[in-house]
């Protein structure tokens, strides 16, 4: 047991502090930032967010770089924005400008997915996932690197201008700088041939907006990560103020129980000895150090907390010296906090006595305490219902799209020609698209209108109804095409139809057209 | 209300905030500094400004507007745009100029250029009397039609465009004239109604009469140009009379009319305004319009 013996911590482990935006300190917008030293927590949440930050950075960085075979005629890089061409490839799905809804679906589901997320854990995109979140931590790691953890950042901070502490300044802005660099020039990598846009930037051949956007993402990356770190989610980011509307009280939230903590205090028993009731808080301030939004979580739920839940781990690592149980600080839900908390203090007075059995210590039966159960109820399901229906929505839509297609555009002016023998000719702006990655022989034809023959733009009327055409891969072939109807069929507005056919005749496309004829 | 100490500016009681000392109905203005990142962007943007105008044509003077370091004009802007344009097609229009107007439908990429080439020159020549989608109208032939006067194909196409109809200043123009049989009395009016009545039979105008006498006339006096039978020559740019299509209203009245007192369209040389790459590239344009042959 690593305490002294009154039960109280050892001084190291007491830190004189309050948490420089805690809800007494808050300060209005034009104030000046107050520097936040976060300090390194340790413990399953800390060693979740190491995970979390690996995988999403190696998804950053690593994506642009994997390949994908599609053959002679089409990038073989697995996820390009490919924006000159206007095309989207992403691993086997390759995307037109005009399937564009596939992307809006996609965002749909991202916004479906957040509030999926948040009915269930609550912010935690904002603790977790989000880049704002990961590049913090990252450019901490850093700063912890150079600079030593909480005590020694602040010591540096407050001293004098030395040549220790500008090398470390120096080293840590460069370092931060650096990866700043990286991150907007893995950024350009998704819009490019990745191994040739880097040969040509080391070179200094690239394109002037890659070196636009790497010195913006760099700026910005800088900026946000190193320089404002938490006033970009307290200030500039809107899902604080929406996150408010999707959470219910029964939302997973980082919540402290002060019905086992309050009344807090660092002397235990001697406030017991005095027959004054004492919570598990010893009022420690591990929970404020390790806060990197400089917050004060036992002032309950706001909007600055991203529920990161490092206060668990560093709550949870003192209640372990002191031999309690952990989760004074836990993931709550509002509901299991309430019942608890009118156990505690039925007359609006809190006595821990209340939630502890007075002969074992241990916690009543009555207490509460979350589980994962809490995650599966209505509105939940609902959300991930209507998530996965979009999703497999999009899945059945894609697998069944053809891989070539037609538009068609009528002539407006002249709706119709007159010819020498009085059949009328119609003209069409047709748009062949084969979007396959092959070249393709295809064939034109058109139903629906007897006795009508097609010819090309400058092309001599041989009399059929169909056209072979051969279509280069990944590309729209254009073509003017002319219909022609013999006077005994041309009366009337006449619809009809076009397909396009590949060369085998597997797959096919069709639109309905319109055959227009003078009217009397 | 009590005072601020050093500024001795009245200080609001419920929020400890200066107030302007401005007063609307009891309602006082709290004086609240702006944020001061609001404060430095402001402070930025009018540097920015000052430094733009610098750069970039600004300062309105007596005659004119300075016109910063830069010499920065969107006219000169679009004059490098449109040069480099050019360079960049000029392989493309170079090999149009070299190669014989007919050899460019050899090429589809090459007749996809010159058509979009020429449909451009057309919209700012031609739609004045042939219309925008080419249709033309009483007296404007059609273009998108298979009857063609001068003839359909791309080199006759080109050369009428090149020298024009009845212009009077090519010596090489497309030139016919059909004579004024009534008002120059060729022909009496009981004849003129009789080829008339002929002529509108030939391809099934109403009220059209097709009688030995009228065909007689026909023959005496219109197929030296209107070839036998009326079947046109284009050689002479004499028109079809066999076909549905008529340069000018088709109805018995307007045919009357006609051979009593022809009208006659004309149409400039435009070798005289165009360059040739831009006649040829007009041609392929026109000849893709669906009629050409």
């Amino acid at each position: 047991m690593n305490t002294t013996d009154d039960g109280t911590l050892p001084a190291a482990d007491l830190h004189e502090v309050e948490a420089v935006n805690s809800a007494k300190r808050r300060q209005p917008l034009y104030a000046p930032r107050r520097k936040i030293f976060p300090k390194r927590a340790e413990g399953n949440f800390r060693r979740f967010k190491w995970l979390v930050m690996a995988i999403t950075l190696t998804i950053y960085y690593v994506t642009p770089w994997l390949r994908w075979d599609r053959g002679d005629y089409a990038p073989d890089q697995a996820v390009l924005l490919d924006l000159a061409n206007r095309r989207f490839y992403f691993f086997f799905i390759e995307i037109w400008p005009q399937e564009f809804y596939y992307v809006a679906g996609l965002l749909v589901m991202a916004g479906v997915g957040l509030f999926l997320i948040t009915s269930t854990v609550g912010r935690a995109w904002c603790g977790y996932a989000c880049p704002q979140t990961v590049w913090v931590d990252l450019f901490l790691v850093v700063e912890r690197a150079i600079e030593g953890d909480r005590n020694a950042r602040m010591k540096l901070d407050a001293a004098p201008w030395s040549a220790d502490k500008l090398v470390k300044r120096v080293s840590k802005h460069a370092l931060w700088l650096l990866i700043g660099v990286a991150t907007g020039g893995a950024w350009i990598f998704y819009f490019a041939d990745a191994p040739t846009l880097l040969g040509d930037v080391i070179h200094l051949q690239a394109p002037m907006v890659a070196y636009a956007t790497i010195a913006l993402l760099t700026a910005t990356t800088y900026t946000f990560g190193g320089l404002m770190r938490e006033q970009v989610c307290t200030y500039m980011c809107p899902w604080p103020r929406i996150q408010a509307a999707m959470l219910d009280e029964h939302s997973l939230t980082v919540t402290y129980n002060d019905w086992r903590g309050e009344p807090r205090g660092r002397h235990a028993k001697k406030a017991i000895t005095a027959g004054v009731p004492q919570g598990d808080c010893v009022d420690c301030n591990a929970c404020v150090v390790v806060c990197p939004m400089g917050i004060d979580i036992r002032d309950g739920q706001q909007l600055e907390c991203i529920t990161c839940a490092l206060c668990i781990d560093a709550c949870d690592n003192v209640m372990d010296k002191l031999g309690r149980e952990r989760g004074l600080i836990s993931y709550t839900t509002l509901a299991d906090y309430n019942a608890n908390m009118n156990l505690a203090a039925p007359e609006g007075r809190l006595d821990p006595t209340r939630v502890r059995d007075s002969i074992t210590g241990r916690f009543v039966s009555a207490i509460r305490h979350t589980t994962w159960r809490s995650v599966l109820r209505p509105r939940t399901l609902v959300y991930f219902v209507v998530w996965a229906g979009i999703g497999l929505a999009m899945l059945t839509v894609l697998s069944l799209r053809a891989p070539i297609g037609i538009n068609v555009l009528h002539d407006r002016n002249p709706l119709y020609v007159l010819l020498s023998d009085g059949s009328i000719q119609n003209g069409y702006d047709v748009k062949i698209l084969n979007m396959t990655t092959q070249p393709q022989d295809m064939v034109f034809s058109i139903s629906g209108l007897p006795g009508a023959t097609v010819t090309t733009s400058g092309a001599n009327d041989v009399g059929g109804s169909t056209l072979q055409l051969a279509v280069e891969p990944d590309l729209v072939l254009p073509l003017r095409v002319y219909v022609k109807a013999p006077p005994s069929e041309a009366t009337g507005q006449i619809d009809f139809t076009m397909t396009i056919t590949n060369a085998d005749g597997t797959v096919s496309a069709s639109t309905p057209v319109r055959f227009e004829t003078p009217q009397d | 209300m009590s005072t601020n100490n050093k500024t001795g500016k009245p200080v609001d009681d419920l929020s400890g905030v200066e107030t302007t000392g401005h007063e609307w109905d009891g309602i006082k203005e709290l004086n609240n500094p702006l944020p001061r990142w609001w404060l430095w962007t402001f402070y930025g943007c009018i540097i920015w400004a000052l430094v733009y105008t610098i750069f970039y044509p600004a300062w309105p003077m007596l005659s004119s507007a300075t016109t910063g370091v830069l010499g920065y004009s969107s006219r000169a802007d679009l004059a490098k745009t449109m040069s480099e344009v050019q360079v960049g097609n000029q392989a493309v229009v170079s090999k149009i100029a070299e190669l014989p107007v007919a050899d460019i439908l050899a090429d589809p990429e090459l007749t996809r250029f010159a058509s979009a080439a020429g449909e451009s020159a057309f919209k700012v020549n031609c739609t004045q009397c042939h219309g925008t989608g080419a249709a033309g109208g009483p007296g404007y032939p059609n273009l998108n039609d298979d009857s063609w006067i001068w003839g359909g194909t791309i080199d006759a196409i080109y050369t009428t465009i090149a020298h024009g109809v009845r212009s009077t200043t090519d010596p090489d123009t497309r030139y016919n004239i059909m004579p004024n049989f009534g008002a120059d009395q060729l022909l009496d009016a009981a004849s003129i109604n009789t080829l008339a009545d002929y002529v509108a039979s030939l391809s099934g105008v109403e009220g059209g009469v097709n009688t030995p006498e009228g065909a007689q006339l026909f023959t005496d006096n219109c197929a030296a140009c209107h070839g036998e039978g009326g079947v046109g020559l284009t050689d002479l740019g004499g028109p079809n009379l066999t076909d549905a299509i008529w340069l000018y209203d088709g109805s018995l009245e307007a045919i009357k009319a006609q051979i009593n007192k022809p009208r006659h369209g004309m149409m400039q040389a435009w070798s005289e305004k165009l360059d040739d790459t831009t006649i040829k590239e007009l041609a392929v344009y026109v000849h893709g319009l669906g009629g050409g042959e």
